[in-house]
């Protein structure tokens, strides 16, 4: 039987690679760490929806896994990630991230 | 017996090594006459070993030659060197030379160097020079004659500067180091060729390989011309002569050695010993001969301008060789070796009766300043006298019999009035004038500055070898060497009288023209014309090569002071540097200036990958 496209294809991954980029275009402006982790969770969820967008193209249920790793994972930094946000405001009393220099060559 | 001959070389090494070693053992430095014994003992007895050798084995079969192989020293493909003695009477009249007139040298030097505070390291230096000659004299392959050459050259060097505290003393020793360098990397240009032709340098197998017909005589002869290089510096000829004069700068019994025994008639023993090879090249023969002749006159002419004691007796010894040279170069082997024989003996003796004179007024040596010196010193007077005789080649005495042979064999060398004999006759007039001119000045007419101050420093341990140096330089002529087995049987013609004639006079009117000149100079003292300033500075050698060599050196060198080259590697390091600057700049701690540029790389990498 041959594979079924599933419609949307092309949709999906447009979608996903602009919300990529908005995710990256944040992560390089912003200098609020908080608003950092938000753009990194953006990647994060493009990565995932395309994961589910190749699943659905291929017909495959393993995209659907991955999504489920993804959405764990995204927790998983969270978690870890903002008890370094934590740490840097107890030292630093900002959270922008220019400030955050001290290993330069 | 023919052991002990192998015990003459080695006696001194062992005595230079006991000298140089004695602070493994002893803290304290040994008593002079400790030092004395063995430094003039190991001479003496390697002396002795010869004498008995000659006795027992060369004196009945003259064309006995003794092979004493020792040791292999290298092998190297085709080439095989060992520690291998020859020894024929030419090399045997050189053993006797070293050995003779260097113990009797080093006894010498045991009265005029005592209370020096480096006794022992002087009596070391003094035994390596005996021990390297040795080496040269009796090696029976080119490479460990070369050893031999380099040593003395080495302790030339050493003895030359051994009062190095005094810079000049120093600069006086680079110097005869650095000349007698540039004819030792001629003579070993020449060793390597004559390998590259005939596959060896064992000395009679490379004659036997030169004799034959097939043999490539261009080759032959650009490799007489280096080994002419090396022994034209090492003795000290034209145009390498200039380290000589200044070599004086070391203890006078060192002058004498370097100028009687051993360093100087290096290069006229070299051309000797390969004399089959130079025999093979008229070209080369002809370089010897007027190398020879031009030194003899040109150092002549700057002996009679010089008012230094010991540079008259060191242009004197240039010239002296150069006869030697003019000798070997016209065929009379024997007799270069023979004029080489007696010219130790009386070169010798007037070095050291010159050191008794030095030590005797408390070491000034500018002949101006003495004069009248026969009644205070009257020993050291007679062997002066002896020995300027004897240089002069008054009749009657050794100087006379070897310079003879030497002009009658120049003479008959193209058969008549020709351009070498002329030179030879000139410069026998010539030797008369300086010699008897600085015996004038020494020791006759009034009291100089320095002679007040005269008093006789001469000790048993120094008169003993003036007496039998004085003996032999006037008996000398009677020890004709049996060089014949060596060099062949030479046909004696008997040039017309007055030939002969010619070669006796000539001294004799260079004792009358010295008188005359001494008699001139006493009264004005030490004003130089023009051409006597030009010969007092060597014809303007040192100038020359001052300016032809030294200062465009120096200037080069000062060019250079940062070295060109240096700049290369200086180059590197600094782009290095430049980049690493550049490169840490860019590692700033900003975390999102590292995002910017990875995702700049990942947009790069992408569209590679696309593109291609």
């Amino acid at each position: 039987m041959p594979i079924e496209t599933a419609p949307g294809l092309e949709a999906g991954v447009l979608l996903a690679s602009i919300l990529f980029c908005l995710g990256l275009a944040g992560l390089m402006m912003r200098r609020n760490v908080i608003f950092m982790l938000m753009c990194v969770e953006i990647c994060t969820n493009a990565a995932a929806l395309m994961f589910v967008v190749a699943g659905a193209h291929w017909g495959n249920a393993d995209g659907q896994v991955m999504f489920i790793f993804v959405v764990t994972l995204a927790a998983a930094e969270v978690a870890i990630a903002l008890a370094l946000v934590l740490q840097f405001y107890h030292r630093k009393h900002t959270v922008d991230i220019d400030q955050l220099n001290d290993l330069r060559g | 017996m023919q052991g002990l001959l192998a015990w003459v070389p080695l006696l001194p090494l062992i005595g230079f090594l006991i000298l140089v070693g004695i602070p493994l053992f002893y803290r304290r430095e040994p008593p002079e006459s400790v030092i004395a014994l063995i430094g003039v003992g190991s001479v003496g007895i390697a002396a002795i070993c010869t004498a008995v050798a000659t006795a027992a084995v060369f004196w009945q079969t003259p064309s006995a030659v003794v092979n004493i192989a020792l040791w292999q020293w290298m092998q190297l493909g085709d080439l095989q060197l060992g520690i291998n003695f020859h020894v024929d009477w030419l090399a045997l009249v050189m053993m006797m030379i070293v050995t003779g007139v260097g113990f009797l040298i080093h006894l010498y030097s045991a009265g005029y160097m005592r209370k020096d505070p480096d006794f022992r390291r002087y009596f070391a230096y003094l035994n390596l020079f005996i021990f390297a000659m040795l080496i040269l004299v009796m090696a029976d392959n080119l490479v460990l004659l070369y050893l031999g050459w380099e040593g003395v050259g080495l302790c030339s060097y050493l003895l030359i500067g051994f009062w190095y505290k005094d810079p000049v003393n120093g600069t006086a020793a680079c110097k005869a180091f650095i000349v007698t360098r540039i004819g030792d990397t001629a003579m070993a240009i020449g060793l390597f060729l004559l390998f590259y032709e005939f596959s060896t340098l064992n000395i009679p197998q490379l004659i036997t390989a030169a004799d034959d017909p097939g043999a490539n005589r261009e080759m032959i002869t650009i490799a007489t011309l280096l080994l002419l290089g090396g022994a034209v510096g090492k003795s000290a000829q034209l145009p390498l002569q200039t380290w000589l004069p200044d070599a004086m700068a070391g203890p006078t019994p060192v002058s004498a050695l370097i100028h009687a025994a051993t360093m100087v008639t290096a290069g006229v023993y070299l051309i000797a010993r390969m004399h089959p090879l130079y025999i093979l090249s008229e070209t080369a023969m002809t370089a010897v001969a007027t190398v020879g002749a031009l030194t003899l006159l040109l150092a002549g002419f700057s002996a009679i301008a010089q008012s230094d004691i010991k540079r008259v007796l060191a242009y004197s010894t240039i010239s002296q060789i150069g006869y030697m040279f003019l000798a070997l170069g016209v065929g009379a082997w024997s007799g270069a070796i023979f004029h080489l024989m007696t010219h130790a003996f009386f070169k010798a003796l007037l070095f050291l009766s010159a050191g008794s004179v030095i030590l005797s007024l408390h070491h000034e040596q500018n002949i101006f300043s003495m004069g009248g010196l026969y009644r205070k010193i009257p020993f050291t007077c007679l062997c002066f006298t002896i020995g300027c005789a004897c240089l002069a080649a008054l009749p009657l005495t050794s100087g006379f019999y070897s310079k003879d042979q030497i002009l009658l064999r120049a003479w008959e060398f193209r058969e008549g009035f020709n351009s070498l004999w002329f030179a030879g006759v000139l410069g026998a007039l010539i030797t008369g004038i300086y010699t008897f001119r600085v015996l004038f000045l020494v020791f006759a007419g009034t009291e100089g500055t320095a002679s007040v101050q005269c008093k006789d420093a001469n000790t048993p341990v120094m008169t003993i070898p003036l007496a039998i140096l004085a003996t032999l330089a006037l008996l000398g002529g009677l020890l004709t060497p049996p060089l014949q087995a060596v060099f062949g049987t030479i046909v004696e013609k008997h040039p017309a009288a007055w030939v002969e004639g010619v070669a006796i006079a000539m001294p004799l009117i260079g004792l009358v023209v010295a008188w005359q000149l001494f008699r001139r100079e006493k009264k004005t003292g030490e004003q130089r014309s023009r051409v006597t300033k030009f010969w007092f500075s060597g014809w303007g050698f040192d100038w020359l090569y001052d300016h032809l060599l030294v200062r465009p050196f120096n200037t080069l060198s000062r060019l250079n002071h940062n070295d060109i080259i240096d700049a290369l590697y200086k180059g590197t390091a600094a782009f290095s540097r430049q980049l690493n600057m550049l490169l840490s700049a860019s590692q700033n701690g900003q975390v999102r200036w590292y995002l910017a540029t990875f995702a700049a790389g990942s947009i790069l990498f992408l569209a590679l990958l696309v593109a291609l």
